[in-house]
């Protein structure tokens, strides 16, 4: 009885998914482990870092604070789902364009963090900016490149998601 | 795999969950937003047998209206809900300056206020502001519902009144009429991280700026969220004057007993006590309700 596994069914970048896990795998590690979307990274595992964060029925959650099972029947974002093919998104080429990362370690996370802020903030300030990212550590401390890449982006047109099924 | 291996329900409403934790007391945790409980399982600090998952009963995420102008805040609901709400801006503006310093807005997605509350962290801003508040908290179980006042509630460092069998159902905060003024201050490294020091002043001042009730709450400096009732004497049918701001300045830096941790030392939380408060009862001096102060 204990641990024992759960159907799950759930739908991650508009493709529907079907899966048995066990109850106290996180949704991070389900994410990369089950469905090999290792894009999705994961650093502190405890909340601090923002590198797992993914958009959990449209909201920036941190991945690795939720339980796979806990995403029955939920609709998913990875950083996986920005880009419409090999066609980067407006966000993902300002970050490009401005060299917003270096190891490329926390770039997953920030971009999720970017978008779902965006759309939240459609037309920040630079200070809005700061406190949006606040959440998400980069070590190599490229913030300012981010920012930036940020900014640009927030001047052109919004963000949408790819369209691939109703998902 | 990061958390220990437990047994996980899922209730979706409120008799089962209360059903399950009857059956399973002390043996289970109770998972809300996961915030504070997600780390801990997977850095195995907390190891429970039983985990009773609250996320699937919608009957706990509301903001009503309470007839008396206040607010009654269902257990379950997102701080960011609370952040967005116009109703907690025109009832409780207080509330809503606090809970954007909770976290990030990641984490306020998922965080919920009866999570925080029931939490107890003595540096979370959502205690003190049911303390200062003179906040009630509704805890239920199988067989019995009782309402505690916020001060009987918060017993000491991550521990509440709350006992074997009984969930945290609703926060009620009451409303504070037009005259009272309200400051938020707190003190952290960074943006969203736990405060160091934090402070709220409640103010309610006559036409000629003479102090008719007060109440100064510290938080992060103590086991729980502290009143500073010499503080809030001093000021007490006084004229708030510069020279007042500094004595209830003093007063507070001298009462409060923080501990030294690898944030802040005692002495700075201390000295930064008495700063904060200042700030915060300037900021409550110098605006009316409902302002909108960044």
């Amino acid at each position: 009885m204990t641990n024992a596994n759960r159907a799950i069914k759930l739908t991650v970048n508009g493709k529907e998914y079907q899966s048995s896990v066990e109850v106290r795998k996180t949704l991070a590690d389900f994410l990369r482990d089950e469905l090999d979307l290792t894009g999705t990274h994961l650093g502190c595992e405890h909340g601090v870092c923002g590198a797992c964060t993914i958009l959990f029925n449209g909201d920036a959650v941190r991945s690795c604070l939720m339980l796979a099972v806990q995403a029955d029947g939920a609709d998913l974002t990875t950083v996986e789902g920005l880009a419409q093919g090999n066609d980067l998104n407006a966000l993902q080429r300002a970050f490009q364009e401005n060299h917003a990362l270096q190891c490329g370690f926390c770039t997953p996370g920030m971009l999720m963090t970017a978008y779902a802020f965006l759309q939240d903030t459609p037309d920040p300030t630079e200070e809005e900016v700061k406190e949006g990212i606040s959440g998400n550590i980069c070590r190599c401390t490229g913030y300012a490149p981010i920012i930036q890449a940020i900014l640009q982006t927030s001047k052109g047109p919004a963000l949408v998601l790819p369209t691939k099924d109703e998902g | 795999m990061k958390p220990a291996q437990f047994e996980y329900f899922a209730p979706t409403c409120l008799a089962q969950a209360l059903e399950l934790l009857e059956e399973h007391g002390d043996d289970a945790k109770v998972l809300a937003g996961g915030q504070s409980l997600m780390p801990m399982l997977n850095m195995r600090l907390a190891r429970p047998n039983v985990v009773i998952d609250i996320n699937r009963i919608p009957d706990l995420d509301y903001i009503s209206p309470a007839p008396n102008g206040g607010l009654a805040i269902g257990a379950l609901t997102r701080q960011r809900t609370v952040e967005k709400s116009d109703l907690v801006k025109e009832r409780i503006p207080v509330l809503a300056a606090a809970v954007p310093s909770i976290g990030h807005f990641q984490i306020r997605n998922r965080g919920t206020m009866g999570g925080s509350i029931s939490h107890a962290d003595p540096a979370a801003e959502l205690p003190a502001i049911c303390l200062a508040l003179d906040g009630e908290l509704v805890l239920s179980s199988a067989s019995n519902q009782r309402v505690l006042k916020a001060e009987d509630f918060f017993l000491a460092p991550l521990t509440t009144a709350i006992g074997p069998g009984e969930l945290l159902t609703e926060i009620r905060l009451p409303a504070r009429s037009q005259e009272w003024k309200w400051g938020f201050q707190e003190v952290c490294r960074r943006q969203g991280d736990f405060a160091m020091v934090g402070a709220v002043s409640l103010l309610q001042m006559d036409g000629g700026g003479v102090c008719q009730s007060a109440c100064i709450t510290m938080f992060g400096v103590g086991g729980t969220p502290l009143r500073i009732g010499r503080a809030e004497e001093a000021l007490l049918g006084n004229r708030i004057s510069d020279g007042a701001l500094q004595d209830v300045s003093r007063i507070v830096s001298e009462e409060l007993d923080p501990d030294s941790d690898i944030h802040a030392s005692a002495a700075y939380r201390k000295e930064v006590g008495g700063v904060i408060t200042r700030r915060a009862l300037e900021a409550a001096i110098n605006s009316v309700n409902g302002d909108d102060r960044a």
